[in-house]
């Protein structure tokens, strides 16, 4: 039987290594897996790269890792916020080193990883000092820059329900980068609100399914 | 006496020009003042780049949901009708062509629509560009919404931008405290409309560019 319900968390994370690259959902805090990011800082692995739109809000969260001085290099669209005071810190202090991408070629670049895409033309920053120094074309009276795929090792993603096959669903916008970095990660690791019995999710409004996700951990039934 | 648009006003402006069944992006910001002025009677579907269609308004105090935010991150609410996706999709209405209009702000705005808005190059400051860039090469119509001029007077709209490029020849409109201009590709800007007391030599004189009336 198919079981990737694992309620220790810290467990669900086995295999993760210094140096290993991971995906973090969320934008913001809607759809980050806080819970997942906290079980991460007690496994005592370094030197990550983290693939994330932001880079963490107060000092809860992907904040804490960074504060937890776990995190070589972040990938991310967006990292100024109000409450970025960690990530500002350490990158005025050059203790993290920063791939500012477009949004759109972020999540798209994590999507062709999980879709065996090698490359793609984007019309996005053509021109812009973020495409300098990288191949280019005019297709049909159009320019575009070449960009690759975004792998990781590891996705860490939230969702609302799961079920033991993996299937998921999400809620709101909370649903953001979930979908596609489920898809793009060699290992899928889901912290979702609820697990539910086989069956229970109606197939027509299943968002992720199983075969992108290997665990899938309640957060309500952690210490179960 | 030149009669400068206030903000709520400009923001007025710009609404008046998004049409009945308009798909629209509301950049951060500025922008965000154009959703209090969207005409009651045309049914207009807010986008917003974390994964919403069919946005709302601010939900009252005590009702904010976490999981259901605006691209401010800020809480709002989904209209009937609305309808979720994940960022890849959400990128995809912007660059595919399908969003009619996108409204942002600007540091500065070129006479051949190149629009500079996502960094000042600042040695010291920290680089963020969300999704400007996206938006500003994908949505049908590009609205720039800002001040004329910088606080110290120098004009926003310029022959080239000195800051960095969010997207070249992207604008199709601009939109400011002063004026509407039109661009107009290689032939440069032209004169929508302009608030009471300006003229059209005044006009250039304060955006040191050359206009011409639309």
């Amino acid at each position: 039987m198919i079981d990737k319900i694992e309620r220790n968390s810290q467990r669900a994370l086995a295999g993760i290594k210094d140096g290993m690259t991971v995906m973090i959902g969320g934008f913001g805090g809607a759809g980050q897996p806080t819970h997942l990011i906290d079980a991460l800082i007690a496994c005592d692995v370094g030197e990550l790269t983290v693939i994330n739109n932001n880079a963490g809000n107060g000092e809860t969260g992907l904040a804490a890792l960074l504060l937890a001085g776990r995190v070589r290099k972040i990938v991310c669209s967006f990292p100024r916020q109000v409450d970025s005071q960690v990530f500002d810190r350490l990158y005025r202090e050059k203790r993290l080193e920063l791939e500012l991408v477009p949004q759109g070629n972020l999540a798209e670049r994590i999507r062709a990883a999980g879709a065996g895409i090698g490359a793609f033309f984007s019309p996005t920053g053509f021109g812009t000092e973020l495409a300098k120094g990288r191949e280019t074309r005019r297709i049909d009276g159009r320019d575009y820059v070449l960009e690759f795929p975004l792998t990781a090792d590891f996705a860490l993603i939230s969702a609302f329900k799961g079920d033991r096959l993996g299937n998921l669903t999400y809620r709101k916008t909370a649903r953001n980068f979930g979908p596609v970095m489920a898809m793009a990660a060699r290992v899928t690791v889901a912290e979702v609100q609820s697990v539910v019995p086989v069956g229970e999710l109606d197939p027509e409004v299943i968002v992720t399914p199983g075969i992108f996700v290997q665990k899938v951990v309640p957060v309500s039934q952690d210490l179960a | 006496m030149i009669a400068k648009r206030t903000r709520d006003q400009l923001a007025q402006r710009v609404a008046q020009d998004i049409p009945e069944g308009a798909y629209v992006n509301l950049g951060i910001g500025l922008p965000t003042l154009v959703a209090n002025h969207l005409p009651k009677d045309r049914e207009i579907i807010l986008h917003t780049e974390n994964g919403l269609l069919g946005m709302g308004p601010a939900p009252p105090p005590g009702e904010e949901d976490y999981d259901l935010i605006n691209a401010g991150k800020q809480p709002v609410t989904a209209l009937p009708g609305a309808a979720y996706f994940h960022h890849a999709d959400s990128f995809a209405m912007m660059r595919g062509g399908h969003l009619d209009i996108c409204v942002l702000g600007g540091f500065q705005v070129s006479v051949t629509g190149d629009l500079a808005n996502w960094h000042t190059g600042a040695a010291d400051a920290i680089p963020a560009v969300g999704g400007a860039m996206d938006l500003a090469i994908g949505a049908k119509s590009v609205f720039v919404m800002m001040e004329h001029t910088t606080k110290d007077g120098a004009s926003k709209i310029v022959e080239r931008c000195s800051y960095p490029l969010t997207g070249i020849g992207c604008v199709t409109r601009i939109y400011t405290d002063l004026a509407v201009l039109a661009v107009n590709g290689q032939r440069g800007l032209s004169v929508i409309d302009m608030v009471d007391g300006l003229t059209l030599a005044e006009l250039t004189r304060i955006s040191g560019v050359a206009l011409v009336m639309a």
